[in-house]
């Protein structure tokens, strides 16, 4: 380490009192850590890059502890957690790289900008792997739909996120949206990013080479987004105005960093590179240098800006959106320099790589900034608290749901199925999704409305699929068997589509860690993640943390999401979700039991959020999944599709009404073996609705047999229009599809058309 | 062997979804055209594709047409050479005046993709010779801006004149309120000038070339392009 020869602290500026310290969300003991690692009381600057860095957002603090039990290692994974995004081997020197992102905070605020900037940094961290992106998937929570606050939310989410992607020329492609009165005012943008490289054009985010210089790329650096990282590791409080800390986004500017980096990669021009992404340029060039155990120079002097008198303070810890730090070649300075000007982007040397571990930050002549990086990045201080169920909680699970389960009559199960129906969280999204262009690149063989998309990978017969999934509520009842559930269930999703489920990255969306009862539900949630994977043979190829989703009305429920990324190895082999034609066979794999605990029904019919999940038998989920998929390869399923929300009659109906031509009739017919309500409505795991040629039923019934699998005939698919029937026991459900068309399709316009003034 | 020139401005971005179109669909060879040049670089048939050019600052289109490069476009054009703008580069023929009317802001004011039927009004311009006359062809529309708009005489005059290329009908090929998606006035998705040889069109017939993308019905498009410059297919 170099003598510091002039103390920054020795200056006339910010005093560091404890107020100070705790406005930048330090404890006591984390201060004098900081005094410890720097031998003196920090600079204001030192402050402010430490209060970042040691954020959750970016130093995982409760996290790291139980992220580190996932399994993060899978023949096929090239790049796991640690990197901007996870890439996996694709075949035939083809890599995908994906990743997962939160943009809560800032979508609670400002809904259009939050999620538009959610979008734009997810694809950053995509191609600064070198990957160009080639789809975005999205996982939404917002709260009832009856509240003008969920609206408005949705409204501006939606517009953001279609806004960005559509214009930079990335198809959004898939996603989930959900919808519960806990999220209403703290509602949940998840944004996942796939991309496709040549694995030998992987670029990661390092600062190598001794005297390399470095340079900042794309947008003028302002104002916007100060300490947003630090933000997103707090809760959401009443009455305070947030906006300062929510950056704004330039798609356009995005598009033309996109095609600038993919060019410098290309040609061979870069060293290393990483978005200026949480903490700006503070978090990049100190991660830059905590992976090639190096160290970073730099003078903000030297930055550009886009206003003027910013402190060294502001430029450091700015959020303005669609910049990079790039490590160079030295001898190719001009080079980079021209191909971003070709683009009309700045850039400017503003540093270079040194061998002394420490990340100093000049202003001119003075040092405002010197810190070792190794103990900023990796020492930041990790805590493991003690979790305990919240008694509450698992009152809730014990309650006697039997009484709930009848229906008594066949017009009240007919009703509980349009109710479903019309429910936001299982009606059709396409007022969402017809907002998002999802064809572009010319890539989409399966595209929304599909339980798992499907892109053709480059040149190659291959193809990509891509899930993303959640159920927070199963969460809520039971941490453990919710978060196993989100795994299976994305496997399952993909796994429908034909496609081999190769890796995982997640989002953890929780409440406040410092309270033990959102703590258990986080260490909980975290080791089914890792049961499930390990079950799976899907590895964590990376995520992100989305902790402090708390407002005075409490947390939300516990929910992490799981976009799971499969691999089909000819995509003429994919299979459709919806039903295909005339007097195909549907059959059920799978077994259905007794558990409405924490389903759609009970809570949409019975406004209950109780009972216990459903059960899900890991070593099942597996076979399940090897099952589709060896189906898929033998051309034996017309159509595969995944039973979840709202249970069987929901995906009998989601089928009959996607199928191709039009809705089409059906008549299906069960035996009762368990409650109607069960039966008809229940959410039993590892179940999928196929749709086969008469011919190859047989074929279907010995490979689930092979695999240890219960199926069984339960009808038939009949021409477009005419009636949707099911019968279990005594139970019959008879009407026109088309009704049940009209209410699936109705139910989101029908509630955002009374949306005036949100346009403006 | 045909070559059909791609302009790329700063935001294009189905640049390379028109050039895979022409080269896997129609076996053609596609080239890429740098805004900033001044030189179509020997193309026989110049296409604007779709993408937000300069972000679609101002108004979708009005900046790029002052692209160096436009002044080529123009002159190539009023020279009878095939021009062909699709989503983007429907916007920027009509700033470019290349086109009559204007794309403005969709009834509803959002952004839609979906699945369109257009009806095909005329088959003598570059872009529908081997089209059938009302011939009803399925592709997607993209956009955010692509209600087409003209005053009472431009309107007139291209009816008229049979200018009308492309019409948003149901799947039946009858004109239906919920078959036009943006509010376009008399349904118009597509344009074409006096002699046939620009065509304006909102739709996305590159994205529809290949039974992977659920649908072929942009090929016959495509294919008309070989029917425009029949020396430069066959040498």
């Amino acid at each position: 380490m170099t003598t510091v020869t002039q103390s920054p602290a020795d200056h006339t500026r910010t005093r560091i009192t404890p107020a100070v310290v705790a406005e930048h969300g330090l404890s006591v003991s984390e201060f004098d850590q900081i005094v410890g690692i720097l031998g003196r009381e920090p600079t204001i600057e030192e402050l402010g890059i430490f209060s970042a860095m040691w954020s959750e957002h970016c130093g995982y603090k409760n996290s790291r502890p139980l992220l580190k039990t996932l399994p993060v290692e899978g023949p096929r994974l090239v790049q796991g957690p640690g990197e901007n995004a996870g890439v996996i081997d694709a075949g035939d020197g083809w890599g995908v790289a994906f990743k997962v992102e939160s943009h809560n905070h800032p979508s609670a605020v400002e809904p259009y900008q939050g999620a538009a900037t959610g979008v734009g940094g997810i694809l950053r961290d995509v191609f600064t792997m070198g990957a160009r992106p080639v789809a975005v998937l999205d996982s939404l929570r917002f709260g009832s739909l009856d509240s003008p606050r969920s609206r408005f939310l949705m409204d501006g989410v939606v517009r953001g996120i279609g806004d960005y992607g559509n214009c930079v020329g990335v198809p959004t492609v898939g996603g989930e949206t959900v919808f519960d009165p806990v999220y209403e005012k703290n509602p949940l943008v998840n944004a996942m990013c796939i991309g496709v490289l040549r694995l030998d054009r992987l670029v990661r985010g390092r600062a190598d080479g001794v005297g390399n210089p470095v340079m900042a790329v794309g947008a003028r650096t302002g104002r916007d987004g100060i300490h947003g990282a630090t933000f997103a590791s707090a809760d959401l409080d009443e009455g305070s105005d947030r906006r300062p800390q929510v950056q704004v986004g330039d798609p356009f500017t995005e598009k033309l960093l996109l095609e600038a980096t993919l060019e410098l990669i290309d040609r061979d021009l870069l060293v290393g590179i990483q978005d200026m992404g949480a903490a700006g340029l503070t978090s990049s060039a100190a991660e830059m240098a905590a992976r090639s155990g190096s160290g970073i120079d730099i003078d903000v002097d030297r930055l550009p800006v886009r206003e003027s008198g910013m402190t060294a303070y502001e430029m450091l810890l700015s959020e303005s959106q669609e910049r990079m730090l790039l490590v160079a070649r030295p001898e190719r300075v001009d080079e980079v320099t021209a191909v971003l000007g070709r683009w009309e982007l700045q850039a400017a040397v503003i540093g270079h790589v040194t061998d002394d571990g420490l990340f100093r930050v000049r202003r001119g002549a003075e040092v405002v900034a010197e810190i070792p990086v190794e103990p900023l990045v990796d020492s930041c201080p990790t805590y493991v608290r003690d979790g305990v169920e919240d008694p509450a909680i698992a009152e809730l699970r014990t309650h006697d749901l039997s009484a709930l389960a009848h229906l008594e009559t066949d017009d009240e199960a007919t009703e509980v199925l349009l109710a479903l129906l019309d429910s936001p969280s299982i009606a059709s999204r396409a007022w969402i999704y017809e907002q998002y262009d999802a064809s572009v690149q010319t890539n989409t063989a399966a595209g929304p409305g599909s339980d798992a998309a499907v892109l053709r990978l480059g040149d190659t017969e291959r193809g990509i699929a891509a899930a993303i999934d959640g159920n927070g509520r199963y969460v809520y009842l039971a941490p453990r068997t919710g978060a196993r559930i989100a795994v299976c269930e994305a496997a399952r999703n993909v796994a429908c589509s034909g496609a081999r489920p190769v890796a995982i990255t997640n989002c953890l969306n929780f409440g406040n860690p410092l309270g033990a009862a959102v703590y258990y539900q986080l260490s909980e949630a975290v080791a089914g993640i890792g049961e499930a994977c390990r079950a799976l043979g899907t590895p964590v190829s990376g995520g992100n943390v989305s902790l402090y989703n708390e407002t005075p009305s409490g947390p939300i429920y516990p929910t992490p999401v799981i976009g799971m990324v499969g691999v089909i190895e000819s995509i003429d082999q994919r299979v459709p979700s919806a039903f295909r034609g005339q007097d195909d066979v549907i059959l059920l794999v799978g077994e259905t039991r007794e558990e409405i605990g924490g389903s759609e029904y009970l809570a949409v019919i019975h406004d209950r959020v109780a009972g216990t999940p459903p059960a899900i038998d890991l070593d099942e989920a597996a076979r399940l999944v090897e099952f589709l998929v060896a189906g898929a390869a033998a051309n034996l399923f017309r159509s595969a599709h995944d039973c979840s929300d709202g249970g069987m009659a929901i995906a009998l109906a989601e089928a009959a009404i996607g199928a191709d031509g039009g809705a089409r009739s059906i008549a299906v017919e069960l035996e009762l073996r368990c409650s109607p309500a069960a039966a008809l409505f229940g959410e039993s795991q590892n179940r999928v609705l196929l749709s086969a040629d008469p011919a190859r039923v047989d074929a279907i019934g010995d490979l689930c047999v092979a695999h240890g699998l219960t199926w069984q005939r339960i009808g038939t698919v009949g021409p477009v229009g005419g009636n949707w029937r099911c019968s279990i026991g005594e139970r019959t459900i008879d009407l026109p599809v088309d009704d049940l068309r009209r209410v699936f399709e109705r139910a989101l316009p029908r509630r955002m058309e009374d949306m005036a003034g949100l346009n403006a | 062997m045909m070559r059909v020139g791609i302009v790329r401005f700063p935001g294009s971005n189905c640049d390379a979804d028109c050039a895979r179109a022409v080269r896997e669909g129609l076996g053609q060879e596609a080239l890429f055209l740098w805004h900033k040049t001044h030189s179509l670089e020997g193309a026989d048939v110049v296409l604007l594709p779709g993408g937000f050019s300069y972000g679609d600052h101002l108004r979708a289109g009005a900046i790029a047409r002052f692209s160096p490069i436009m002044q080529e476009v123009v002159d190539f054009a009023r020279a009878g050479g095939p021009v062909i703008g699709i989503c983007n580069g429907f916007q920027i023929l009509c700033e470019a005046h290349l086109l009559p009317g204007a794309l403005i802001r969709n009834r509803g004011i959002r952004f839609r993709h979906r699945d369109v039927h257009l009806r095909v009004e005329r088959t003598d311009t570059v872009f529908t010779r081997a089209c059938c006359g009302g011939q009803v062809l399925r592709m997607p529309i993209a956009h955010g801006e692509g209600q087409f708009v003209a005053d009472v005489e431009t309107l007139a005059e291209l009816e008229a004149d049979g200018r009308v290329v492309f019409r948003y009908v149901d799947e039946s090929g009858c004109a239906a309120a919920s078959a036009n998606p943006n509010g376009s006035q008399n349904d118009i998705a597509g344009i074409c000038n006096g002699a046939g040889n620009v065509v304006g069109l909102m739709p996305h017939p590159e994205r529809a070339v290949s039974d992977l993308l659920g649908c072929k019905d942009g090929l016959p498009l495509f294919r008309s392009l070989l029917a425009a410059v029949p020396e430069a297919v066959a040498s």
